[in-house]
């Protein structure tokens, strides 16, 4: 995938370019160094300079987690290149370290021969000993195999901000941008949108916008000038499909999506929530949006944050709830309800790793069967997952879509992965998004709160304040169609039937199963949610040396996509990848009766290309 | 979208009534708090399809079932956070929720405080008998303590929770407290909290005739209510009794004291009642068992209401940053085209 940053000759003048295809650059210190805000723009200056990039956020849960320590450490990957990729990368090419507990922490990633740049004055007798060093690596001899560039990130930044009359403590916090100028200037990246933002952020500050450009321009030239850098580097645009393009995260993309989904619907968006990571984000933006005609509402608890998206629905709004796992599970007794009152709902779960409260910043997969089965009795739901952060838009929207269509709760599954990872986005055109069809029943003719429609099964949705349409909804049994309460037997298991019918039909919603490589044969890999990309790449990887291996990728996980049997069965074997133990394998071998195998983990963070590969090469030697 | 509230609309006690037949116990108080209900609602000149009663589980949140309004029976403890969500969105309806001591104030404390602290315009009706009566009688947070229950064979350890306290701990903009068999001073209540702008909570003393009879005796009784029953009336002395010979003072240290008229004291000297003084309110609240029970307004304030500051946070975003425009969101930020 990458081209190798070869060493560089000894330093002459004029620096020398060179191009590479593809780089995986990791940016990393302390919690409090600002390294995710780095890594988003050297992400952000990347994108505009029009090469293809995946991210990968990596951050400890504590705000600012003790100084220097191997816990503390937050880090920040992107990979860019100048064709389409799929991952942030396996390995990185470059080190971007703030200190010695960053560099003791990522060091085991990089490979031979890669760029270690350091900033020299973290690397002290106390922080050394913090990161378990037993003498000053960036001294000793260990790194000969890398590519070493020591600089005084520190002193250098408080030279270049000198003047402003900024105390210590906050002239050195602008080292995060020094540390992005060095960068950017090495790959070649347009330090311009580093300026806007820095503009537009600290607006109310002039004295650290001041500041913060000073030391990104200090950065910059720093790499221009010094005669430590020989290299400059460049990865070309990549040959993306046409189309205005932006960069995006999963969670910003979410939030996008259920707005624009409400505007199509033209009904009102009602947001409940309760701040919980990573799915926090999704309020922030969506509160941004006021202007939509969106409501949204930051509750006493998850219950009370699905409990008033449920009352908004059934006011006639679209009711959406995020959280995440440990959320998730606190609002199934409302889902539950929502099923039996059969009112659109949407929660979205930006899943972490857990179980309790687990690794709130790290990602997991391991919700999926709590979404399709955990709440009392027989209580479908549809589920969706999105593939990739610019993809959450239209998974977002589509659950809007379906919930509104058949009157149901529909579960969307993000992840830590998608909702901090960002990707170019190609920019949908508003008039090419389907209008939603929200019909809101008014005439008395006939009405009974459980008649329902002859394809979709679902009932009708009646706005509170229709005159002649008084009518009482509630979680005790219904009969059917008058929807009185009933406790006859037969019309018990009729109801329990019919709700689940109902979530059957949608499969007459999904598109077509894409299969990735051939059609039939050897082996199918299966996955969903965010793992797509890093299938995408190990299939393609594996198929390219002529093995036979294809991959389906599932974006609709209750109901299952009606042509997947017929799939399945060309295969000789079937490989289940997930970020669990194997829940999705578990449905699979239960829905289609194939001794499918499982390739799983459960250590907070994305496949690597290389092990998925592993696993496949495995399984068809055998 | 809304009908405005005409005062021509006729409409009677049996317009409100359901096709449902109501299956609460023979002699269950509830009869008499729906009842009052359905009088009440004819006067206040609101269409039925404007009216939504929203309840979680127990006895008392069976109440929208009855009631020829919209109605959502929702799930335990729950009902303010559903009608809340309704009511911000909706804020032209109505919005009643019907709670009792174990559905309010066990597993939904926290929701009703937070309904109450943050004012969203719905009105709260706290059904409190004692007793949990739909799981067939174990003791509730309100049940006095040593109570004996089925699940308390040797007596309840919970100490009571005062749910006028709660109320007003939570900041709530009206408090009050009925009685069922009190028809009259029901449905004043009612129309009370229905006039009140904000969330209204009324705890409803309400009789479990099967679980716990005659929990809210001599409160209710003919005979001993004069003497038990303190009923509270804006800009009124603090007086009670069969000859209205007692009242209520302030004594040392601030406690308040009961006193007998007469003999050189009168009632100049007795507490005034004033719902918007937060310190009466309080020492309503608290008084102790040698003291009348207070029914009636306790505190009727005015405040922003939640779903008011809402919309109106809408309107404003509008005005400033002009009616949403999707293309420019999605185009946000940095763009660049491919060719």
């Amino acid at each position: 995938m990458t081209t190798h940053i070869e060493t560089p000759p000894r330093p002459q003048v004029p620096k020398r370019h060179e191009e590479l295809d593809e780089v995986v650059i990791r940016f990393a210190g302390d919690s409090g160094d600002g390294m995710q805000l780095a890594g988003m723009q050297f992400s952000n200056e990347t994108a505009v300079a029009g090469t293809d990039l995946a991210t990968l956020p990596d951050f400890p849960a504590e705000i600012r987690a003790p100084a220097g320590t191997l816990f503390g450490v937050s880090g920040f990957q992107v990979n860019f290149s100048s064709h389409d990729i799929f991952t942030p990368g396996d390995n990185p090419d470059v080190l971007v370290m703030m200190n010695p507990a960053a560099l003791k922490v990522n060091l085991r990633d990089l490979k031979p021969g890669g760029i270690i740049i350091a900033d020299t004055a973290e690397f002290t007798e106390n922080n050394l000993k913090k990161a378990g060093f037993a003498t000053n690596p960036l001294e000793d001899g260990s790194l000969t195999k890398y590519q070493l560039f020591p600089v005084d990130i520190t002193q250098m930044t408080l030279r270049a901000v000198e003047g402003l009359n900024l105390n210590t403590k906050v002239a050195s916090r602008c080292k995060n941008f020094y540390a992005l100028g060095l960068t950017s200037w090495l790959f070649t990246r347009p330090i311009d949108p580093t300026i806007r933002w820095i503009e537009g952020r600290f607006k109310k500050t002039p004295e650290l916008v001041d500041a913060n450009i000073r030391a990104l321009k200090a950065g910059y030239h720093f790499g221009e000038t010094a005669e430590m850098f020989a290299v400059q580097y460049e990865v070309k645009p990549a040959r993306l499909a046409p189309g205005k393009y932006r960069n995006i995260t999963g969670n910003s993309a979410t939030a996008l999506g259920f707005i624009a989904a409400a505007e199509r619907a033209g009904v009102p968006l009602f947001l409940g929530s309760y701040p919980i990571t990573p799915a926090s984000d999704i309020l922030h933006e969506v509160a941004s949006y006021k202007n939509f005609n969106v409501y949204t509402f930051q509750a006493e608890d998850e219950i009370a944050a699905v409990g008033s998206a449920l009352g908004a629905a059934y006011g006639g709004a679209i009711g959406i709830c995020t959280t995440s796992g440990p959320g998730m599970l606190l609002k199934q007794e409302m889902i539950n309800l929502a099923v039996m009152v059969e009112l659109p709902l949407i929660i979205a779960d930006i899943q972490r790793a857990g179980p309790s409260t687990g690794m709130p910043t790290k990602t997991e997969q391991a919700d999926l069967l709590m979404a399709i089965y955990g709440r009392a009795s027989e209580s479908p739901v549809v589920v969706l997952a999105p593939a990739t952060p610019g993809e959450c838009f239209f998974m977002a929207f589509e659950a809007v879509r379906l919930a509104a269509k058949y009157m149901v709760p529909v579960i969307y599954m993000s992840d830590g992965y998608l909702a901090n990872g960002a990707e170019p986005w190609k920019i949908p055109k508003v008039s090419e998004l389907p209008q939603i069809d929200v019909q809101f029943r008014t005439s008395p003719e006939g009405f009974q709160p459980y008649l329902r429609d002859p394809e979709t099964l679902a009932r009708a949705w009646v706005k509170p304040g229709t005159p002649g349409l008084e009518h009482r909804i509630g979680g005790l049994a219904k009969e059917d169609v008058t929807g009185h309460v009933s406790y006859d037997p037969i019309n018990n298991e009729k109801m329990v039937r019919l709700r689940a019918e109902k979530v059957a039909r949608v499969a007459m919603d999904i598109p077509r199963t894409d299969v990735h490589g051939d059609p039939s044969g050897k082996l199918l890999v299966i996955g969903w949610g965010s793992t797509y990309g890093a299938l995408v790449e190990a299939t393609e990887r594996v198929r390219a040396q002529g093995k036979s291996v294809s991959h389906v990728h599932l974006r609709y996980l209750n109901p299952l996509p009606p042509d997947l049997k017929e799939i399945i069965h060309r295969f000789e074997t079937v490989l289940v990848a997930e970020l669990n133990t194997g829940q999705l394998l578990k449905i699979i071998r239960a829905e289609y009766l194939v001794d499918a195998k499982g390739m799983n983990k459960i250590q907070g963070y994305p496949f690597k290309v290389g092990e998925l590969m592993q696993k496949i090469q495995e399984l068809l030697e055998e | 979208m809304s009908q405005a509230a005409t005062p021509t609309l006729k409409l009677t006690r049996k317009d409100f009534m359901s096709d449902q037949e109501v299956r609460w116990c023979p002699g269950c108080g509830d009869y008499a708090i729906l009842a009052q209900m359905q009088k009440v609602l004819p006067e206040l000149g609101i269409p039925r399809d404007q009216l939504v009663f929203v309840s979680g589980i127990g006895c008392a949140s069976r109440f929208p079932y009855y009631m020829n309004t919209y109605g959502f029976h929702t799930i335990h403890g729950r009902a303010p956070a559903i009608a809340t969500g309704l009511k911000i969105s909706r804020p032209e309806l109505h919005v009643w929720v019907v709670t009792g001591d174990g559905d309010g104030l066990s597993i939904g404390g926290n929701h009703l405080i937070h309904a109450l602290r943050r004012n969203v315009d719905i009105k709260i009706l706290l059904f409190n008998n004692r007793i949990y009566g739909l799981t067939k009688g174990q003791y509730s947070p309100t049940s006095e303590l040593g109570k004996v229950t089925k699940s308390t064979p040797f007596g309840s350890l919970d100490y009571p929770i005062n749910p006028i306290e709660i109320a007003l701990g939570a900041e709530a903009t009206f408090v009050a407290r009925s009685v069922d068999v009190e028809t009259k001073h029901l449905q004043e209540t009612l129309k009370r909290a229905h006039e009140h702008k904000g969330s209204a909570f009324i705890e409803i003393l309400q009789n479990c005739n099967v679980f716990n009879d005659r929990a809210w005796e001599p409160i209710t009784d003919r005979a001993t209510k004069a003497d038990h029953q303190l009923v509270l009336e804006q800009g009124k002395p603090l007086v009670f009794g069969k000859n209205r010979e007692k009242g209520i003072r302030l004594g040392k240290d601030m406690n308040p004291e009961i006193v007998t008229l007469g003999d050189g004291v009168d009632t100049s000297q007795l507490l005034v009642h004033d719902e918007t003084n937060p310190s009466m309110a309080y020492i309503l609240s608290r008084l102790g068992p040698q003291f009348p029970t207070p029914i009636g307004v306790f505190r009727a304030v005015k405040r922003m209401t939640y779903d008011e500051g809402a919309n109106a946070q809408i309107e404003s975003a509008k005005k400033r940053l002009g009616p949403g425009d999707l293309e420019a969101i999605l185009n946000r930020g940095d763009t660049w085209v491919v060719k």
